[in-house]
């Protein structure tokens, strides 16, 4: 029951129709656009600052609040909600406890994996000079093999205390931090690779190691402003 | 049923049958070579694969209405090769599912018997390879000494179950440091080379029935001298990844392995004479069974060499099986006098 | 449709999307999420419904203005209007569960070109009133959403043991990697495919005889 087109194939229609036509659509859609992103804004907002503090609080338990610090060569800059990252900065979440004492500094750290880059968020520890955390974000590793990293208990057990000490110049780290084959982990500044995921596990500690290595030499001339909430 | 291969199978008579018959009993010594190497655990792992291949084969027979095909041997070949190619320690139900995969994704799907694009035991390696990676990986050492007493303690796993970590009893039943790594991954990993006796007699670990280089040749060759199998498919594809290996080992004789090893190591062996001969999975015309033979042999080396697989014979056959009907519509025979009629007839 | 059929109730045309013209199992339209998303039942329910959400407005939409939209610029407007409302569900889902839409990501988008859309907009909201529109829409997301739940419970159930997160068959389960891969999404697709073929040429040999 198809109807039959009110116009024939020959007639030509008026430009101003289509323009009037597209615009008017353009128009409505426009409209309905906006108002979703309007009233979706706020939820969406909170929704992420939740879903960011669940995983920072889960790597550092005893933390209450977290500040957001845009750390670059320039020092480092107190960034709020409504501020974004400078350019070239790297993002460092500083968590206290309820006694507003410093617990330890979040940071991001990606590198490429087997199949996609690798997105790590670490806990370091400025007092011990360790990395005492370590949450798996968004990555595409396999199932099964890759992913074990965010589940295997023996890989977790190298972020107790994986150490990421400055050497004297304070320019680098004493020892870098490397992925070493399963069971042969014998330095505190090593990772012990899982068995048959080697590729992914490499790329965790290549990560955390370029992410370290750049963000510690800048933060430590400014550690003292860290010590407490501002 | 009429075979259409070249001319000397209709001089001696063969029919499928008695071409697959043969082919099972040029199996029979590996697979007894292989109970007596690793015991009761791949004399189950055996029996399980072929009594699933012939009951998938006859249960998707009742379910199309055939008449039962289990007669022409061929569903106890794929068993056989199936099992040959799976770790020993391969727990059993996980052997059924390599074996329905087999079946039913590797040759019923595709129409049965002659219609199926890739060798149907490959099929189901892959899938299981796919599907459980650890669990194919895992390797047990030969001759342990209670072999024909216990099993494995991984072969008897619950179905859909994890098997148990075996470790402990690997460390318990090998005699010396056995590392539980292939001697490809072994070179690929550690860079440790296998001595090539251990590979011509089949002590080094392997798969079921990739151990033992010397006998699969031997009945390799009693059925390309009965003329049941195309010769020039076993010596293109070693002599093409002996070239490659030679000419990489020549190149950097510190880092690539002698062609020795690349020859003897692995399912290559295995592949040549039993995976890549599979008649419905080859090409026909000569030049296109030269070009298979030698491209499945290259690639076997450069997978090896360059993938992240230790072992790449599988996946070059499955990549050979797949080009064989275009490079036999690309390489066609010319027949004398009738360049034109070609085009019909195809 | 085509002339000279009798037009179709309004069960008919609602159920024309579940089983006679089912987008992923007789149409074999939208593969992409079908295949990509379907590793979960709970991804593909969120999957199923985003789409049926975006096709039931989208259709609306389309009909309403059918005859205000000259033929010249129609597939414009309707890539507009589709695209609009995929932003909607987008910015609704972040909303609602940010898991939900990381687990989903970049297919939410992808909505957009997802071909059983536009199709029904073109085929048949085009064509007809706003409520026939609507109910026909709305079938066709049903039997989608039906479609990838089929797939993603059953990749879920071998692929991880469990359904909608519960396990099924207790911690000691192995998984069925392949299944969680992109080549278990064809298997279970085509195993689908196959059973339903089946039941179809059983069905018509019954009919005959």
């Amino acid at each position: 029951m198809s109807e039959p087109s009110p116009k024939s194939a020959v007639e030509i229609t008026a430009g101003w129709r289509l323009m009037a036509a597209l615009g008017g659509v353009a128009l409505l859609c426009g409209v309905l656009i906006v108002a979703a992103f309007q009233s979706t804004l706020e939820p969406i907002a909170k929704n992420r600052r939740i879903a960011l503090e669940r995983s920072i609080f889960s790597l550092i338990p005893d933390g209450v609040t977290l500040h957001i610090y845009a750390v670059s060569t320039q020092g480092l800059i107190l960034l709020r909600s409504d501020q974004s990252m400078p350019k070239g900065a790297q993002r460092v979440y500083a968590v206290y406890d309820a006694h507003r004492q410093l617990r330890g500094l979040v940071a991001e750290a990606g590198a490429v994996g087997y199949a996609d880059v690798v997105r790590v968020l670490y806990a370091y520890d400025p007092q011990r000079q360790a990395i005492v955390g370590f949450a798996v974000g968004a990555h595409r590793e396999t199932p099964g093999i890759g992913d074990k990293i965010r589940t295997d208990a023996a890989f977790q057990k190298n972020f107790v205390a994986l150490e990421a000490r400055l050497d004297v110049s304070g320019q680098s780290l004493a020892h870098p931090i490397r992925t070493v084959k399963h069971g042969s982990k014998r330095q505190p500044w090593e990772i012990d690779a899982i068995s048959g995921a080697t590729i992914t596990s490499r790329a965790v500690g290549r990560g955390i190691n370029d992410s370290v290595s750049v963000l510690l030499p800048r933060l430590r001339p400014h550690l003292d402003k860290l010590e407490s909430p501002p | 049923m009429t075979e259409l291969r070249s001319a000397p199978h209709e001089r001696l008579g063969l029919s499928v049958e008695s071409i697959m018959l043969n082919v099972v009993l040029a199996l029979l010594p590996i697979a007894l070579f292989s109970i007596w190497l690793y015991g009761l655990s791949a004399l189950v792992l055996l029996l399980t694969s072929v009594i699933v291949c012939l009951a998938t084969e006859r249960l998707f027979n009742h379910l199309s209405g055939q008449s039962s095909t289990l007669g022409d041997w061929s569903a106890m070949i794929t068993g056989i090769l199936l099992a040959l190619v799976l770790p020993p320690s391969f727990p059993l139900w996980m052997t059924a599912v390599a074996a329905v995969a087999a079946m039913g994704l590797g040759k019923i799907l595709f129409g049965g018997l002659g219609m199926n694009v890739f060798n149907p035991a490959l099929v189901g390696r892959a899938f299981v390879q796919a599907a459980f990676p650890s669990a194919i990986a895992t390797w047990v050492p030969s001759y342990a000494p209670n072999r024909f007493h216990e099993f494995i303690p991984t072969t008897l796993t619950p179905p859909l179950m994890i098997p148990p970590d075996i470790t402990a009893w690997t460390k318990a039943v090998s005699a010396d440091a056995f590392t539980g790594a292939t001697p490809l991954a072994m070179w690929k990993f550690q860079h440790q080379l296998t001595a090539p006796e251990d590979l011509i007699l089949g002590i080094a670990t392997a798969s079921v029935g990739e151990t033992s280089a010397m006998l699969i040749l031997v009945c390799g060759l009693y059925l390309a001298l009965r003329g049941m199998l195309d010769w020039r498919i076993p010596v293109g594809m070693m002599g093409s990844a002996i070239a490659l290996a030679y000419a990489f080992h020549l190149y950097n004789p510190d880092f690539f392995p002698p062609p020795f090893f690349v020859l003897l190591s692995g399912g290559l062996m295995l592949g040549a004479l039993f995976m890549a001969t599979d008649m419905a999975t080859s090409p026909v015309t000569p030049l296109a069974v030269w070009v298979y033979a030698i491209l499945i042999g290259l690639v076997t080396v450069l997978i090896r060499y360059f993938g992240g697989l230790s072992e790449g014979v599988m996946y070059a056959i499955l990549f050979g099986n797949a080009l064989a009907p275009l490079l036999d519509r690309s390489l066609p025979t010319r027949v004398f006098g009738r360049r034109k009629a070609r085009k019909v007839a195809s | 449709m085509k002339p000279g059929e009798h037009p179709l109730t309004a069960f008919e045309n609602f159920m024309e999307g579940i089983w006679k013209q089912n987008p992923v199992f007789v149409m074999v339209l939208g593969m992409c999420p079908t295949l990509a998303v379907t590793v979960s039942a709970i991804n593909a329910l969120g999957m199923g419904v985003a789409t049926t959400f975006v096709l039931v407005f989208s259709c609306l939409l389309v009909s309403a203005i059918r005859n205000w939209v000259p033929k010249e610029v129609r597939i414009a407007t309707y890539i507009v209007i589709i695209a609009s409302f995929v932003t909607v569900v987008d910015y609704a889902i972040q909303a609602l569960s940010l898991d939900l839409y990381e687990a989903l990501g970049a297919f939410i988008q992808l909505i957009v070109v997802n071909c059983i859309i536009l199709g029904r907009a073109e085929a048949h909201a085009s064509k007809h009133p706003p409520l026939t529109a609507v109910v026909n829409a709305l079938g066709m997301g049903i039997g989608f959403t039906i479609g990838l739940f089929a797939l993603g419970s059953v990749r879920e159930i071998f692929g991880a043991g469990s359904l909608f997160g519960i396990a099924l068959f207790g911690p000691s389960f192995q998984p069925w990697i392949v299944m969680l891969l992109p080549p278990g999404g064809f298997f279970v697709l085509g195993a689908w495919l196959l059973l339903f073929a089946g039941w179809k040429q059983r069905k018509e040999a019954k009919d005959g005889a």
